[in-house]
């Protein structure tokens, strides 16, 4: 009934890499020790960081909130164990670029007291909002890499939903995460998407499941038929195992045939999808109140003794875990963090696991071996062949490589989900990747550019204009000081000539004297605006020139200086005037 | 411990460019099997020459443009330039067309553009087609008579000594090739005459087509499907090439008394050996999958064109320069549809 013919669609493109995945999948799941110390990233997931609302020295229970969501779109972070709060400092975090953020610290005292904390009974009759707020609550974040909110997902108006898709294909190689809590916790998994059809209420529900996971597959079934509830609209759907089968887009294309529409979201079609894991933490967030604090991780590669996965706490540096799956250090070359496809590296296996930390992969040099030398690219096309966005590669290269934006984005390189089945194939060994990766941040830091030089367009045509406002508001005052002293003229001559001259004998002289003093400041004033507007083209000359690195960048700025003196003298000679 | 920070994806397919070519190279060891074995040896000294000169150059060029050699050589791409023009040319031309030939290829065709992936000419055929227009009469009396016409076929040593030395004895085992005597005999005679001419069937009426140039065309096909196999190429670019020439054999020249009929245009010229190992050249031809339809289209079109009514009487090398011109836009015509899009982008980027 679940299994029954379904018509199964391909994406373009793909990839068949060697799966090693059967070195962790030997040993059950295994609950890694718990860490003197977790080290907890605010940011764990996408969206604005979390805000601490712990503070150094602050006792903390297991499953207390230590940073709470800033935004909608940002999520909670939880002690992962009773402990103390050591530090809330900048520390390594693991990302891509190797970049620091903000961690929070945490000595646990090995007692695991709970915070108090409670499940609901009855979670199928409770309404929406009260589940999506138990899963906002439990801070739980995409767990197959991505780390979208998911309660962000969740959110989305049942009205607009029709289909609800559980993505289990954990396509890459080496994890094998979501396979063995699938082999071990089906039953969950089922109830976890339950809940989501309670809050979605969808028509139907698709289980994307990479024939690769026979065990995984067959737990799941068995779940699915001993479940008492209603579960006939979720379908287990097993998949052929092909790279990037588990990329949301293209898990989409093969169950339903639709394309999620360009720089759209799957709601636009009417669907939403949830990785299997995230499932399993709703399920617990809901129905036993546990936030999400642990997670499973395969710890593998060639260079750890006992491949296998670990219920890990979240904050558990990677260096724990390799000490405990027996690994030798001494022969690490790289160390991964997600697949070998799409994850990164480490620079330090002190750096912890975060809610997206699904693979650990310690690799010697004889299985990935330092990047081979670039060859010249013979536009052979493998990489078009192999690319699931439809793209042309071996063009997006040539325009990344000669930073021609343009063309580059008119070959759609924003749609390229750097899936890495291109650089995968390159015969040449060309880091194709890594080139879009760098067009794409140009062409983002040309957008910003376009956007400032118009702001600044704007605010130098603003200037202008007042500047032009405040000369024909100063001619006018002018024009209408000499209509008054030609009316005073004028009076002055129809007036009997000798009286005035006696009796305003005095102020003559001064009205004299004090005709050349606005005058003065009149020109005092221009000279400081010239002196300005010198200084102003000084400074941007300079500017060109150290930013084309141009020799004459030294004089520039003498000049500068000049100019400025220059501008100072010309402020305090009409501050003077002013006195 | 300080970890190196390398950017994904880690892992990656074993392989590189001089793997791509060495396949390309194997393709083409039935092909040359073939050819000496019905035109004797000539193909394996010309292909000896060429390889030698080939590398020499490449190894100069890239001495001159400060290059690790052993890195750029071991692409074997030279190498593979060289046996595709050594291939292409008449087995008994002198030594010094096929050097000529081979030196412009590697210096001027490829280096001069850049090197290897910068080249928007076909550098086999640009060489080709540079001693084609130069030197006419070495390049259409060279051509080998099947070795089965010839009483006691055709020596190594003879081989040499006419490619090398003295062409006295050329004449003696020389022969125009089918194509161009069906095309110069076709303006006075039927079909039938022409076909009474042994070079088509033997001797002994042993072949169907065009004695030897068949089987030398099916080994060609034989190497050309193996690629498409082992995915080096696509099938585009070879089947409408094929396509294009046989509609149009069949469309003009059904009357095999008044044109060159469809079976000696597909198994008695270059034409396998251009489809599958020349019109394939990745660096040269259209990289979309529309544009690789149009652009092997546009080759067999010109390939009939120029057969037909032009002077040559074969066209691949001339077909395939014309196509690497259009090449680029054909590419920004021909771009496919992207995911998520809902149809291709057409043609150059706007500008601002």
């Amino acid at each position: 009934m679940n299994m029954h013919h379904f018509k199964l669609h391909d994406f373009a493109g793909g990839i068949h890499p060697p799966q090693h995945k059967s070195q962790s999948t030997q040993a059950p799941i295994s609950q890694a020790e718990i860490p003197a110390r977790l080290i907890l990233a605010i940011a764990q997931h996408i969206g604005a960081p979390a805000k601490p609302v712990v503070k150094p020295g602050d006792k903390v229970l297991k499953g207390q909130i230590i940073a709470e969501g800033d935004d909608f779109i940002s999520c909670n972070l939880h002690a992962p164990t009773s402990g103390t709060v050591a530090s809330i400092e900048t520390r390594e975090v693991p990302h891509q670029s190797g970049m620091d953020d903000t961690c929070i610290e945490i000595i646990s005292d090995g007692q695991e007291r709970w915070v108090d904390h409670q499940g609901l009974d009855d979670y199928l009759q409770a309404d929406a909002q009260t589940l999506i707020a138990r899963i906002t609550q439990a801070g739980i974040a995409g767990m197959g890499g991505a780390g979208f909110p998911t309660h962000v997902k969740a959110s989305i108006p049942a009205s607009k939903i029709d289909t609800l898709i559980v993505n289990a294909a954990e396509c890459e190689p080496y994890i094998s995460s979501d396979d063995m809590l699938m082999r071990e916790c089906a039953t969950e998994i089922i109830k976890g998407i339950e809940i989501l059809q309670r809050i979605l209420r969808p028509q139907q529900c698709y289980i994307g499941i990479e024939d690769n996971k026979p065990q995984a597959a067959a737990a799941l079934q068995q779940a699915l038929k001993e479940n008492r509830d209603d579960t006939h609209n979720i379908h287990l759907v097993v998949i052929p195992t092909k790279y990037p089968s588990g990329g949301e887009k293209q898990l989409i294309q093969i169950l339903t045939g639709k394309e999620v529409p360009v720089a759209g979201i799957p709601a636009d079609i009417g669907m939403v999808c949830q990785n299997v894991a995230s499932v399993h933490a709703i399920y617990e967030a809901v129905a036993l109140g546990i936030p999400l604090i642990q997670r499973i991780t395969t710890v593998t590669g060639d260079a750890v003794g006992r491949p296998q996965n670990y219920r890990v706490l979240l904050g558990t540096p990677v260096s724990e875990l390799l000490r405990q799956a027996q690994a030798q250090t001494d022969k690490i070359k790289r160390l991964i963090m997600g697949g070998p496809m799409m994850g990164f590296t480490l620079a330090s296996p002190h750096i912890a696991i975060t809610k997206t930390s699904n693979c650990i992969i310690a690799a010697s040099a004889q299985t990935l071996p330092d990047p081979a030398m670039e060859q010249a690219c013979i536009r052979c096309g493998m990489c078009s062949e192999a690319c699931p966005a439809q793209l042309l590669p071996q063009q997006l290269y040539w325009f990344a490589k000669s930073s021609n934006l343009e063309q580059a984005q008119a070959h759609n390189i924003a749609d390229c989900i750097e899936c890495g089945a291109c650089s995968y194939v390159c015969p040449s060994n060309i880091p194709l990747v890594q080139y879009y990766r760098f067009a794409k941040g140009e062409i983002k830091q040309a957008q910003r550019d376009k956007q400032g030089s118009e702001q600044a367009k704007l605010r130098f045509d603003t200037r202008n204009a007042r500047l032009a406002r405040e000369v024909a508001e100063k001619d006018a005052k002018r024009k209408a000081r000499a209509a008054a002293a030609a009316k005073k003229q004028a009076a002055k001559k129809a007036a009997p000539a000798p009286a005035t001259n006696l009796s305003k004998g005095e102020p003559a002289p001064v009205a004299a004297k004090a005709e050349p003093a606005p005058l003065k400041k009149e020109a005092l004033k221009q000279k400081v605006l010239a002196a300005q507007t010198r200084v102003d083209k000084a400074r941007e000359r300079l500017a060109m020139a150290q930013q084309q690195q141009l020799e004459t960048a030294g004089a520039l700025e003498l000049g500068l200086n000049k100019q400025i003196d220059k501008l100072t003298l010309a402020q305090k000679n009409l501050e003077e005037a002013n006195r | 411990m300080k970890l190196p920070n390398i950017s994904s994806p880690h892992a990656t397919r074993p392989g590189n460019t001089g793997t791509v070519m060495l396949t390309v190279l194997l393709a083409l060891v039935p092909g040359i099997i073939t050819l000496s074995y019905f035109f004797g040896p000539g193909h394996l000294i010309q292909i000896c020459l060429a390889s030698a000169t080939a590398v020499g150059c490449e190894a100069l060029i890239l001495h001159l443009r400060k290059k690790p050699l052993g890195f750029y050589l071991k692409d074997y791409s030279a190498l593979l330039t060289a046996v595709l023009l050594a291939i292409s040319l008449p087995p008994y031309a002198p030594y010094w067309v096929t050097m000529v030939a081979t030196l412009f290829a590697i210096i001027v065709a490829k280096h001069l553009y850049g090197g290897l992936g910068q080249n928007p000419f076909n550098p086999a055929m640009v060489g080709f087609a540079l001693v084609l227009v130069s030197f006419p009469v070495e390049m259409t009396t060279s051509w080998s008579a099947p070795s089965a016409l010839l009483e006691n076929g055709i020596g190594f040593s003879q081989a040499v000594t006419l490619i090398f030395s003295s062409r006295e004895t050329l004449d003696a085992v020389t022969m125009a090739t089918p194509l161009d005597l069906y095309k110069h005999q076709v303006a006075i005679a039927t079909a039938h005459e022409i076909y009474q001419d042994p070079i088509f069937h033997g001797p002994h009426h042993e072949a169907s087509i065009a004695l030897g140039w068949q089987w030398v065309n099916l080994a060609f096909l034989l190497g050309g499907v193996f690629l498409w196999w082992k995915k080096i190429f696509t099938w585009h670019v070879p089947v409408s090439l094929l396509l294009a020439l046989s509609l149009l054999s069949i469309f003009i020249g059904w009357d095999s008394d008044s044109y060159v009929p469809i079976s000696l245009h597909l198994f008695a010229g270059a034409t396998m050996l251009g489809a599958f190992f020349i019109a394939t050249d990745p660096v040269t031809a259209a990289t979309t999958p529309l544009g690789k339809l149009i652009y092997g289209a546009g080759i067999g079109v010109l390939i009939y064109l120029i057969r037909t009514w032009g002077s040559y009487p074969d066209a691949v090398a001339f077909a395939v320069l014309l196509m690497n011109f259009c090449a680029p836009l054909i590419d920004q015509y021909s771009q496919p549809r992207t995911y998520g899009h809902q149809k291709a982008v057409r043609g150059l980027a706007k500008k601002d």
